[in-house]
């Protein structure tokens, strides 16, 4: 299905507040898990099973020999043709919502053949938990049904995310792209055709993030 | 904020100095995202690479504390470039005033200094003025004593190698952010500041805005949409506990709080109101004695009288010289000189300098009482790191507080709008507002006092303490209506009669007879005549387009939304940019934002004011005669700095600084056990000490422990690897964090010498979580602001090695 919903991940217009980690926890009823401090800002280090949404920090210098520092508010991209689900090939575990396009984990993922699944994303997303079950962001199916955004949205302050009907989230997504690319000519929307959530970047994905773009 | 959040939308560039934006003020950066999005470029000006810097189209480093130094550069790029907004520079500053014959600066000093005292005699600092005690002005700007050419003067030293060598920033960071900002200098472009902690937390802290005042005036920045000087205040409420007077030397509306020496009010009222010749010159300060009578006969109701000089005995009095910051008052309790202490809030044993010694201090205490949502270091002061609680006398007494969303009352943010908040839920257990707290202990200390007198029982007695509910609770409602005032008797102004008991619905109809009661002029005019409280407005009407939604909440004063906005228009009540018109004169009356006053444009000789109304002269100041350390702002190093020698002038450090002298208070400047620059700041997901962010796992698994950022060139030269635990040791104290190695930050070529500098948060302590780390403050020294007092967490001296 190429109709449904998509949210927009503007990484030019976030500010790594992570006010968006922190809403999925708190609507998903995820815990603070214990983390320590390795020299970054990026904590938790990893998306894991209590964790559906990581922001993550990526710093170097430009060619001009000044600083840059990327964010990547790392989530599921909901795949319009997921390859988790194909590998999986049981609805009752992984299944694609009619209506909005999102991409559902169930308590049957245990059951499944974990690893391959795992394996099988490219962005390198689905996490096990400790009861053998697959977790990963849900797109706020629970949310959407209640009318209401999903809750990484609701909480961004800038409006880096968006959260819109598919077909007007991919005018954005190139009306965005084509504005950015005044001042920065390697920007993109990610996959844009393949994903649901859809990542402009403005520089190289792998500047942002090994499996930014899969 | 002259302006406020909204605003910033409107802005063509911005200049984000001593203000990490997008990190402290997350919602509030949203306006400067879209203004971003619509074209308007970001300069971010930072000792450290932040997330404000990876938003901004260019970015320059500077040395903390070098801030006077990079601006007084741009004032001299602008003024010999001609940058300037010539027709607002003559009309609405006071270029063209003439400065007094024996007013000088040589060496670093101006004229006036007595080293004995570190104190200005300031009576050279002043205006020429004629014989009808007008000040002296030449239109042309040419006069060599003329405030435009005495600025000129002194920032023609400011020459751009000398300032790169100061600040560490390369010379042609220099001239990019020099060039890209004072393109505003035109009138249909507006250029803003945005500043918080970064600008006040040093020696010269209040002169560096002062600084930004004289760059924003020269451009023609004030008092338009899109423009200012922004202070970025702390969100909760900041901006409305100094309002209502948290600091020491003021009065609620920032009145001046009285000095030993003033002991009439007479004298009092003649000290703290300006006079102007002026006929063209509002002088709006010309009404204090209205808004210092209606303060009284609000503290003191009926037992205020004209003939009791309306209770201004009984108020307390500051000695003449003497400072209660908090500074002084935690070095006197140090000093074994006070017995008790009650802290709302906060967390003095994590957020003031030199922590160490304010933990020591608190032991001398004999009771000590803490109102807080959580527990946190200041409450377990006793039991701390280094604590026998066996040997420590003082009884501690721990009141929970509801949260902010647990009880009712308005909160002011940074742009001055009050806006009413309503309880969300229930307090839980025992814990009930501050408000209550407070209400009951002083209704208590009020009992006791006229049951058993005591030495001045007076302003405690005859204290007006009403504002309790029907069933006894603290009703904030009472307190708002208070603070805006009411009237005492009938009073008639004009053609019109407001009835004994109706509120004053404008601070000028305040009265001097005692007629009027207000506990906060600036206040006024929240409640309508009828006791409508405007704070609770949430009308979106926006009828300029602007986004003043002057009908949501209600922005002191007057709910003016922009302050000083007819520096807005031309001298015919027209907008300089007409794309954006805030204000203009149509068919005899302003519209737009509420005016500075009422007066037609300047170009009524006879009735026009000008724009500055808070000025005594009317107009802004570049030559500033009020503080106390120049007229003009100075370059000068930090107290604790890395280099030994100003290269401006012979003066090392501001002059006029209080100096705490004692063993519990070393400095170690240009010493080589502290070779490394620090400063501190906080960060997104940590609230201040933390106090109440630690206990939230969310953040805590964010940011869960301390640690220091550092460039890989100092990393490398002391061994230290990204994530390695380290030692950072101050000649105060020292504590155990984790290096963050990071090419954010970088080494500055300060001339010949490279200079190092690290930064590290506050928002850690020993109580909670338990391996978090302790606070950043062991490392700070105790020196504040030659104005302010505001301490100098922003620069100072370190070391860094692996533990």
């Amino acid at each position: 299905m190429s109709n449904g919903k998509s949210i927009l991940v503007d990484t030019s217009l976030c500010t790594a507040c992570r006010g968006c980690q922190v809403a999925c926890k708190q609507w998903n009823g995820l815990p603070g898990t214990k983390t320590k401090q390795i020299g970054t800002y990026q904590n938790p280090q990893d998306l894991s099973s209590d964790t559906y949404k990581v922001v993550r920090f990526a710093e170097g210098k430009k060619e001009n020999g000044k600083p840059y520092w990327y964010f990547f508010s790392d989530m599921c991209r909901h795949c319009v043709d997921p390859p988790c689900l194909e590998k999986a090939g049981e609805p009752s575990a992984i299944y694609q919502d009619k209506a909005s396009g999102a991409v559902i984990y169930t308590k049957v993922t245990k059951k499944l053949d974990t690893d391959a699944i795992i394996e099988s994303c490219p962005y390198n997303i689905p996490r096990m938990g400790k009861d053998g079950t697959l977790a990963k962001c849900t797109m706020c199916l629970d949310r959407q049904q209640a009318n209401m955004v999903p809750a990484c949205v609701q909480s961004c302050p800038t409006g880096a995310m968006v959260f819109g009907e598919r077909s007007a989230i991919l005018t954005e997504a190139k009306s965005r792209v084509e504005a950015l690319k005044g001042v920065y000519p390697k920007a993109q929307a990610i996959d844009a055709d393949s994903v649901r959530v859809i990542f402009i970047v403005s520089d190289e994905p792998q500047k942002y993030h090994q499996y930014a773009a899969g | 904020m002259t302006n406020h959040y909204i605003d910033l939308q409107h802005c063509d560039v911005f200049l984000i100095m001593g203000s990490n934006a997008a990190e402290n003020h997350p919602i509030a950066f949203k306006w400067v995202m879209k203004a971003k999005e619509r074209g308007a470029k970001i300069i971010s000006v930072d000792p450290r690479f932040t997330r404000t810097s990876a938003k901004a189209d260019f970015y320059a480093a500077l040395r903390s504390g070098t801030d006077i130094a990079f601006i007084g550069g741009m004032i001299k790029y602008i003024l010999e470039n001609e940058k300037y907004f010539k027709d607002y520079v003559v009309n609405y500053t006071n270029a063209s005033f003439v400065v007094d014959e024996k007013f000088d600066f040589n060496d670093g000093l101006f004229s006036g200094f007595d080293p004995a005292t570190r104190k200005y005699d300031r009576s050279s600092w002043s205006l020429k003025k004629d014989k009808d005690g007008i000040p002296e002005r030449d239109l042309t700007l040419q006069n060599p004593r003329c405030v435009f050419q005495l600025l000129k003067k002194h920032y023609s030293r400011y020459d751009i190698e000398k300032v790169s060598a100061i600040t560490g920033t390369p010379v042609e960071d220099l001239k990019t952010v020099y060039e890209m900002y004072s393109t505003t200098g035109v009138k249909d472009k507006a250029g803003t500041i945005m500043y918080a902690l970064g600008q006040t937390q040093h020696t010269t802290g209040v002169q560096n805005i002062r600084t930004f005042c004289i760059m924003q005036l020269l451009l023609g920045n004030i008092g338009i949409s899109g423009g200012g000087v922004n202070a970025l205040r702390g969100e909760p409420n900041v901006q409305g506990s100094t309002d209502q007077a948290i600091l020491f030397h003021i009065l609620p509306g920032y009145l001046a709080a009285p000095r030993a020496s003033q002991q009439a009010f007479d004298e009092y009222l003649k000290n703290i109101t300006p006079k102007s010749a002026d006929p063209r010159s509002a002088n709006w300060q010309q009404n204090y004695p209205k808004y210092a009578v209606s303060l009284l006969k609000s503290w003191y109701g009926e037992k205020a009288t004209k003939e009791n000089e309306f209770g201004y005995s009984w108020l307390p009095k500051i000695d003449d010289g003497q400072d209660y910051s908090i500074m002084t008052t935690f070095d006197v309790m140090y000093d074994k000189k006070i017995k008790g202490l009650v802290v709302i809030g906060q967390n003095p044993a994590c957020s003031l300098p030199n922590a160490n010694k304010i933990r020591t201090a608190m032991t001398n205490l004999d009771w000590f009482v803490h109102m807080n949502i959580f527990d946190n270091e200041t409450a377990s002061f006793w039991k701390g790191p280094g604590m026998d609680p066996k040997k420590i006398k003082t009884e501690v007494f721990l009141l929970p507080a509801a949260a902010s969303m647990e009880k009712a009352g308005s909160m002011t943010n940074s742009g001055r709008w009050v806006q009413w908040k309503y309880k969300a839920a229930e307090p839980p257990g025992d814990a009930i507002s501050v408000g209550d707290i407070i209400y009951r202990i002083m209704s208590k200390v009020k009992e006791f006092y006229k049951k058993e007198k005591g030495a001045f029982p007076d302003p405690i007695v005859n204290l007006k303490w009403d504002y309790a509910d029907k069933k006894g609770w603290f009703d904030p409602m009472k307190v708002a209506m208070e603070m805006n005032g009411r009237f005492l008797e009938d009073v008639t102004v004009g053609d019109k009669t407001y009835k004994k008991g109706e509120c004053v619905p404008s601070f000028a109809l305040l009265q001097a007879d005692g007629k009027t009661s207000s506990g906060n002029w600036i206040h006024c005019g929240g409640f309508t005549q009828d006791g409508t409280n405007l704070s609770m407005r949430r009308k979106k009407d926006d009828p300029t387009g602007l986004g003043l939604f002057s009908q949501w909440a209600w922005a002191w004063p007057v709910n003016r939304r922009i302050i000083y906005n007819r520096a807005s228009v031309d001298l015919n009540g027209q907008p300089y940019n007409p794309k954006r018109p805030l204000l203009a004169w149509v068919d005899g009356k302003w519209v737009g934002d509420v005016p500075d006053g009422p007066w037609p444009p300047m170009s009524d000789q006879e009735k026009g004011k000008y724009p500055f109304i808070m000025k005594p002269d009317g107009l802004a100041a570049l030559f500033g005669p009020g503080l106390i350390d120049g007229p003009f702002p100075e370059f000068y190093e930090p107290l604790e700095g890395p280099l030994s020698n100003n290269l401006l002038g012979k003066q090392l450090t501001n002059p006029a600084i209080k100096i705490f002298s004692r063993s519990c208070d070393p400095v170690a400047g240009c010493d080589p056990r502290y070779p490394v620059v620090m400063t501190t700041y906080t960060c997104t997901e940590h609230w201040c000490t933390g106090g109440g962010t630690r206990w939230a796992s969310w953040l805590t698994e964010a940011m869960p422990r301390a640690y220091v950022e550092m460039s890989e060139e100092l990393a490398e030269i002391k061994g230290i690897k990204n994530g390695d635990e380290v030692k950072v040791e101050s000649a105060r104290g020292s504590l155990t964090c984790i290096a963050m190695v990071t090419t954010r930050f970088r080494p500055f070529k300060c001339g010949d010498q490279v200079i190092h500098q690290v930064g590290m948060t506050y928002n850690y302590g020993w109580l909670f979580p338990k391996d978090c780390g302790e606070s950043a403050n062991l490392l700070t020294p105790t020196v504040g602001d030659a104005n302010s007092m505001t301490p100098e967490y922003k620069a100072f001296m370190v070391n860094v090695r692996k533990v």
